[in-house]
């Protein structure tokens, strides 16, 4: 019978429990995944309890309580905390999103932290997103045109034309929607993932891009877009609000015309 | 000292950050054949112009109003309080057409007019016909323009193959026995090794240091590294005391609302519900230069007109604007409203306050973007092989105030002057010199120093400290008794640093240890700012002195420099502001009381 292991550092194991000293009456349990490349420990997850009566209202507001006041070796990307730069995107209590736009009182019970599903992870919460960088540049995301704009001037485009990518170029590239989706897990090699597609089809749908059918051409893939199977995770998750389904669902339909 | 492993590089140009100035300075580089490097802190889409949300300077003349990159010129001399160098103020408003034109060409998601141009709205301090009345000249991709041309340019930058070393935190500059920059040295946070980037110019685009306060619209990174590289490299920084409070930030949480929710017709209300931004500025009302806002705001709030419980905020409006208007327009916005305040703006208004938001003063350089210092007599004596942009830079173009949409402006202006700057004087692939040991060792004692530091107060503890008495002593309104004793108060917990203790020992994504260096560096510009501050004993723009109320051109009509030694000890000087213009085709605007 063949045997099965757990690939190395699979098993989480618990970790420290840091309690609330002093007495407070409205505390939070935070409990959060850490792991170090420096030893050859597994991953553990240690509990932080806190008094949210002196804390911010958000998870990040939370996780840079616990760095400077109980632990600073506790690890995690942040810069703008308003929801803008996607540095802090993590797993919170089941859902990958953005820290600083997660609400702590969104979350009945513990909050169960974990760095974003299925990348490898630096250490702590940070997850290596080169690979997902790599995509992105992959699809080439920049302006293609063939006419050089008159001299001196702006190219022009209608309210209308303009309309179009709405919903597309306000993606913050955090890949919340990417490793939430299950596709992406077994196939993130090779599958482009909801955000690199979405960002393709920002591309596509721009009225001054001239590259059109060159773009969809490189996507006609069984693996870059079509292992997409409209299970529709990278929707419910994003935390913009951004529906890259109906993006790779739109990429989906100009293919079929294209036949 | 602990054995690093060192890995070398030779570049033609070296870059340090990757917001709109060190993207688009990397592009004109890049794109013009100079091996260049850029070296980030986080990757280029999270650095901090992406926050930028009102628009971008430009006098496009979209609107039909017949407006002039002159009018642009005089806004922002005159919102500048007469400090703005008026060499680079002409360059940067002139300059601006076509580098907004070239960010279209390259794809930034603006928003559009009925005709198809670029759409664009008021902003605070923008006037037509010098001041008759208020312009729509700040281009915008709805309440979002930064992220677009932030994302744009990193476009472009991937387009050309740009070099890019993303999570390297700079250490500190190579500077030769000369006085000379010949590059940078920096911690790979990925890995923990040391690397040591060569270029004939170093370019720094590091950014504002608004986490020196508590409170400030400034994201987490804002630390202001390349300024305090600057000062540990033995070179002044220029106007540190003036920082800019943007009237509204979310009260509490201290996130922006941008200045174009005014320009798209909101306003400012008191306790009694009173539009007070009429009496003190007639003529632009809510859309007077932000050191005005901010101060009327203050001075409602402390005559006990603030709105809320404690009397301690003020209310701004746009539940009086279409629906379909705001959704357009401010979707932004009304989406950090609603997450940040629990506010529809579409029903009550936003809970505001003035928040630190900018810092006018930084690196002194001209109007190519070279780093300049005195020497003697000569004011303006360039520092060989270093150049500033952006933020990070004191050009300068924004003297004591800086006018909203000349933020983004004076990144891809002085990011593409630099860039063509560097063309001109580096020639390509040339040799760089061996570089003794002891340059580098040095910085690495100081790393040293900090990562195995193991006192008993947190880098969290210093850091509250400063920002608190910063806080408190930097404020709107300053006094003398108020400065000196933020003087005082910086200098005792700058001492504790040397007690500080990191936790993390490792070297492979230590943020404990990142967190530590940034805040010696934003120590060292505290230090600076509150003496700059002290010092000036006079009010103009964001400056406003309790006891010298008054603008004094006869006496202060000048940019403070200050250095900084190891000990922490300042020395001070002066340099002239340039009233002269750069070219013919305008002539120098005379100091004028500045009235909205």
């Amino acid at each position: 019978m063949a045997e099965f292991a757990l690939p190395k550092h699979s098993k989480i194991v618990k970790g420290i429990d840091y309690p609330l000293n002093n007495e407070a009456e409205n505390t939070k349990k935070i409990n959060v995944y850490r792991w170090s490349p420096d030893d050859d420990e597994n991953p553990r997850i240690d509990s932080y309890t806190i008094d949210l009566d002196q804390c911010g209202p958000m998870v990040l507001d939370a996780l840079i309580k616990i760095k400077q006041e109980i632990d600073s070796s506790l690890t995690f990307r942040r810069s703008c905390r308003e929801g803008i730069c996607g540095s802090c995107s993590m797993n919170i209590d089941g859902t990958n999103t953005l820290a600083c736009l997660k609400s702590i009182d969104d979350v009945k019970g513990d909050i169960n932290i974990y760095p974003l599903p299925h990348m490898e992870v630096i250490k702590d919460l940070v997850p290596d997103l080169s690979k997902a960088y790599e995509q992105l540049t992959s699809v080439k995301p920049w302006l293609q045109s063939k006419s050089d704009p008159e001299n001196g001037k702006s190219r022009k485009q209608s309210p209308k034309e303009r309309e179009k990518i709405d919903g597309l170029w306000e993606c913050v590239l955090c890949f919340s929607c990417s490793t939430s989706c299950p596709s992406y897990w077994w196939n993130g090699d090779k599958y482009l993932g909801p955000a690199v597609l979405l960002q393709a089809y920002r591309w596509i749908a721009d009225s001054r891009d001239e590259n059109t059918e060159q773009r969809l051409e490189e996507l006609e893939d069984s693996f870059k877009l079509y292992r997409c199977h409209t299970i529709m995770n990278c929707t419910k998750t994003c935390p913009k609000g951004l529906n890259p389904a109906k993006a790779i669902g739109e990429i989906k339909k100009l293919q079929l015309e294209r036949k | 000292m602990s054995e690093y492993e060192i890995v070398d590089h030779e570049h033609d140009v070296v870059v340090v950050g990757a917001g709109g100035a060190g993207l688009r300075a990397t592009l004109g580089m890049v794109s013009g054949g100079l091996k260049t490097a850029c070296i980030t802190k986080v990757f280029p889409t999270r650095s901090h112009t992406v926050a930028a949300q009102g628009g971008i300077g430009a006098a496009l003349n979209n609107m039909g109003e017949n407006d002039s990159w002159q009018f642009h010129m005089y806004d922002t001399v005159k919102g500048s309080d007469w400090l703005g160098d008026q060499d680079a103020i002409e360059y940067m408003c002139k300059e601006a057409i076509p580098s907004v034109t070239e960010l279209e060409n390259f794809g930034v998601p603006f928003s559009r007019t009925e005709d198809g141009e670029v759409y664009q709205r008021p902003f605070g301090g923008h006037t037509l016909d010098y001041g008759k009345k208020m312009a729509r000249r700040a281009c915008a991709a709805a309440d979002r323009t930064g992220h677009a041309i932030l994302h744009t340019l990193y476009q472009q930058c991937l387009k050309h193959q740009a070099e890019f070393f993303v999570e390297y935190i700079a250490l500190d500059l190579l500077m030769d026995d000369n006085g000379k920059c010949v590059g940078v040295l920096a911690l790979c946070m990925d890995d923990g090794k040391i690397h040591r980037f060569r270029g004939h110019q170093t370019v720094l685009a590091t950014g504002g240091y608004g986490r020196v306060y508590f409170s400030c619209t400034s994201a987490h990174t804002c630390t202001g590294d390349g300024n305090a590289m600057v000062l540990r490299a033995g070179l002044p920084l220029q106007d540190m005391e003036f920082v800019q409070f943007h009237p509204t930030g979310v009260y509490g949480a201290g996130v922006l609302i941008t200045e174009g929710s005014r320009g798209e017709g909101g306003y400012l209300t008191n306790s009694e519900g009173e539009r007070f931004m009429e009496r003190y500025a007639p003529t632009a009302k809510d859309l007077a230069s932000r050191d005005v806002v901010s101060r009327s705001m203050t001075i409602e709030i402390n005559e006990g007109r603030g709105v809320g419980p404690n009397k301690d905020h003020i209310f701004m409006h746009l539940e009086h604007i279409d629906p379909a208007t705001l959704q357009m327009r401010l979707p932004g916005i009304s989406e950090t409203a609603k997450i940040f305040c629990g506010v529809d703006v579409t029903k009550e208004p936003i809970p505001v306050l003035p928040t630190v938001h900018y810092n006018m003063g930084g690196i002194p350089t001209n109007y190519h973007g070279e780093v300049v210092t005195r020497k003697g007599n000569d004011q303006d004596a360039v520092v060989s092989g270093l150049m500033a942009i952006g933020e990070a830079a004191c050009v300068s173009v924004h003297g004591a105030n800086r006018l909203g949409t000349n933020s983004l402006l004076d990144i891809v202006v002085f990011g593409r002057a630099a860039a063509q700057r560097a063309l001109k004087t580096v020639e390509k692939g040339s040799a760089h010199v061996p570089l003794p040991k002891r340059i580098t060792d040095k910085i690495l004692a100081r790393l040293d120093k900090i990562r195995y530091s193991n006192g008993d107060i947190s880098v969290g503890e210093v850091r509250n400290s400063m920002q608190n008495a910063m806080q408190k002593h930097a404020a709107v309104f300053r006094s003398n008794t108020s400065m000196e004793e933020g003087v005082q108060k910086v200098d005792t917990i700058s001492k504790s640093m040397d007690n500080i203790g990191i936790k993390d020992r490792s070297m492979i994504f230590n943020t404990d240890l990142v967190e530590a260096l940034e805040l010696e560096n934003l120590m060292q510009q505290a230090i600076v700012t509150m003496k700059s501050a002290d010092q000036r004993k006079e009010s103009r723009g964001a400056h406003s002195h309790e006891d010298y109320p008054e603008r004094d051109d006869k006496n202060w009509m000048k940019h403070t420099i200050m250095w900084l030694n190891e000990k922490n000890k300042t020395k001070l000087d002066y340099r002239d502001v340039h009233l002269n213009t750069l070219t013919n085709e305008v002539a120098s605007i005379p100091p004028a009381a500045r009235v909205y």
